[in-house]
């Protein structure tokens, strides 16, 4: 469930050079052609859709290089709300 | 390190910037030409591995001193300490993402050995100065690569040892998906395609080129362009850039001050006109010192902690590193201007003792250098989703 809003929102604003839903939950997306600019829409519309804020700490590379890690951060953002 | 080596590289660096760099200064500027008699000083002094760990054989300077290195260099000749920075990047590119790797770690023996200069080519025809993004690829087969690039701005590619070249990672890879690839000199051309008649960084001789080139596989730096670019490349370059600029406006500072004590022996007990402008310039000259210096320790700092690296990787110091290359680069012109001002036309004429004309024009290419619209682009979109809590 969170990772078909995840691929939404890449296919949206990821820029990604492959169809996200082709791609495995682990794919490094900055090799699937993801700029940091792209990065940075991809943080503005999970922050939207997931209604979460990413604190400063996590806001780098590794929390945004592939699906999982997303939803993984963003499950512990979400947890206990 | 300790402080008394701190100051034995800073202060070797001084002599030659005093006794070699500024001599020739001039001359490199009006010929457009290398800075070839104070690389050579340095080459002899053993500063062009100042950047590498002790432990690898260098000088192990860290952020701060190599930025120190910078500024003492380029209040003698702005392209000079220009050169020294852009190499000690390339050398700290090897030595903090290369060490995984026999071949790197047999190549900075080499580098300590014989002093090599290593230059940059990261521009390139169609992506200009967007960094990370190439078009050219790194074509790999049985244990070799392949690279052509079209370089827009390479400085000293003639006169350098090695070149640190950006690709994209193999022919299939996006233009985002790089790597850094260590160009022998042996085994490249170079034909330029373009002049280096310039406004200023003159001896940086940075004309176009067209590099064809091959090598082992193994010449392919570890790990992925992005991380080296955020933790090394744009940390060194806009922290050491600084640096130069600073030391060009230090330059400038020196002929303002010089102007007004010789106005003030002409006449002891009254405080020339001009002094309260230099008051104002000292204020300035101040604050991009202290900004610099600090963004210098606090790197130094990050890097003293065992999750220095992955620091290195948030956007909140990707704005750091922005923030300060965009400030001093808009600082260092305003004070060389300051300098004009105050001392007028002795500073005007391109021929008398207090001229800042090259200083001035060196300065001018600070804003240009990754450009100062490119990056406030980038820091606008980042600063949209950081929170600075
Ligand atoms: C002294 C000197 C030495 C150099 N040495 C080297 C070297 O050794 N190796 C190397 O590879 N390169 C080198 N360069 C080149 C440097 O890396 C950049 O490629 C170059 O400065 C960019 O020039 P550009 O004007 O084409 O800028 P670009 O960044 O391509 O921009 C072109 C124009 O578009 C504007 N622009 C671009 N993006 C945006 C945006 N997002 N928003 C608003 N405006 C935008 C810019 O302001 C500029 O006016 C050197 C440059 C200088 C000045």
């Amino acid at each position: 469930m969170m990772i078909e809003k995840i691929r939404k929102i890449l296919k949206d604003h990821g820029r990604l050079n492959k169809d996200p839903w082709a791609l495995d939950e682990a794919a490094d997306l900055y090799q699937a052609g993801m700029t940091s600019h792209a990065s940075v829409n991809v943080m503005l519309a999970l922050e939207g859709e997931f209604e979460i804020e990413f604190p400063d700490h996590l806001l780098k590379r590794s929390v945004f290089e592939s699906m999982g890690a997303m939803r993984d951060t963003i499950a512990g953002l979400t947890k206990g709300s | 390190m300790s402080s008394h080596s701190l100051s034995e590289i800073v202060s070797q660096t001084r002599a030659i910037a005093q006794e070699i760099a500024a001599k020739h200064a001039a001359d490199v500027d009006r010929q457009a030409r290398f800075p070839s008699e104070t690389f050579e000083a340095l080459r002899k002094a053993r500063l062009l591995t100042a950047a590498l760990p002790k432990e690898l054989g260098g000088g192990g300077a860290n952020m701060a001193e190599l930025a120190e290195m910078c500024t003492a260099l380029a209040q003698g000749c702005g392209a000079s300490g220009m050169v020294l920075a852009m190499h000690h990047i390339q050398v700290a590119c090897i030595a903090r993402h290369g060490m995984g790797s026999p071949f790197f770690r047999k190549y900075v023996e080499e580098l300590v050995e014989r002093q090599l200069l290593i230059g940059s080519i990261t521009s390139e025809v169609g992506v200009w100065g967007d960094t990370r993004s190439s078009i050219c690829a790194c074509i790999r087969e049985n244990g070799h690569f392949k690279l052509d690039k079209d370089a827009t701005t390479a400085s000293y590619a003639e006169h350098a040892d090695d070149l640190l070249v950006t690709a994209r990672r193999n022919q299939d890879a996006p233009p985002s998906d790089q790597v850094l690839v260590l160009v022998r000199k042996a085994d490249r051309t170079l034909t330029q395609t373009g002049t280096w008649d310039t406004m200023g960084m003159r001896g940086t001789c940075s004309p176009g080129f067209k590099l064809t080139s091959s090598g082992s596989e193994d010449q392919v730096l570890p790990g992925s362009f992005a991380d080296a670019s955020a933790q090394t490349m744009v940390s060194y370059s806009h922290i050491l850039w600084s640096g130069v600029w600073l030391g060009i406006a230090s330059d400038a500072m020196a002929r303002a001050s010089a102007f007004v004590r010789a106005e003030a022996r002409k006449n002891p007990g009254v405080v020339p006109p001009k002094a309260t402008h230099l008051a104002k310039m000292s204020a300035e000259v101040q604050l991009l010192r202290n900004s610099v210096h600090g963004q210098a320790h606090e790197f130094d700092e990050i890097m003293s902690r065992p999750t220095g690296m992955e620091e290195l990787l948030t956007i909140g110091w990707a704005l750091k590193m922005n923030n300060i290359k965009v400030s001093s680069s808009e600082m260092t012109p305003r004070i060389v201007h300051d300098a004009l001002q105050i001392i007028g036309i002795g500073a005007y004429k391109n021929d008398s003792k207090l001229s800042v004309g090259r200083q001035y024009r060196d300065s001018l290419s600070a804003a240009l250098m990754i450009s100062n619209d490119r990056i406030f682009s980038k820091t606008a979109s980042m600063l949209l989703v950081h929170k600075d809590d």
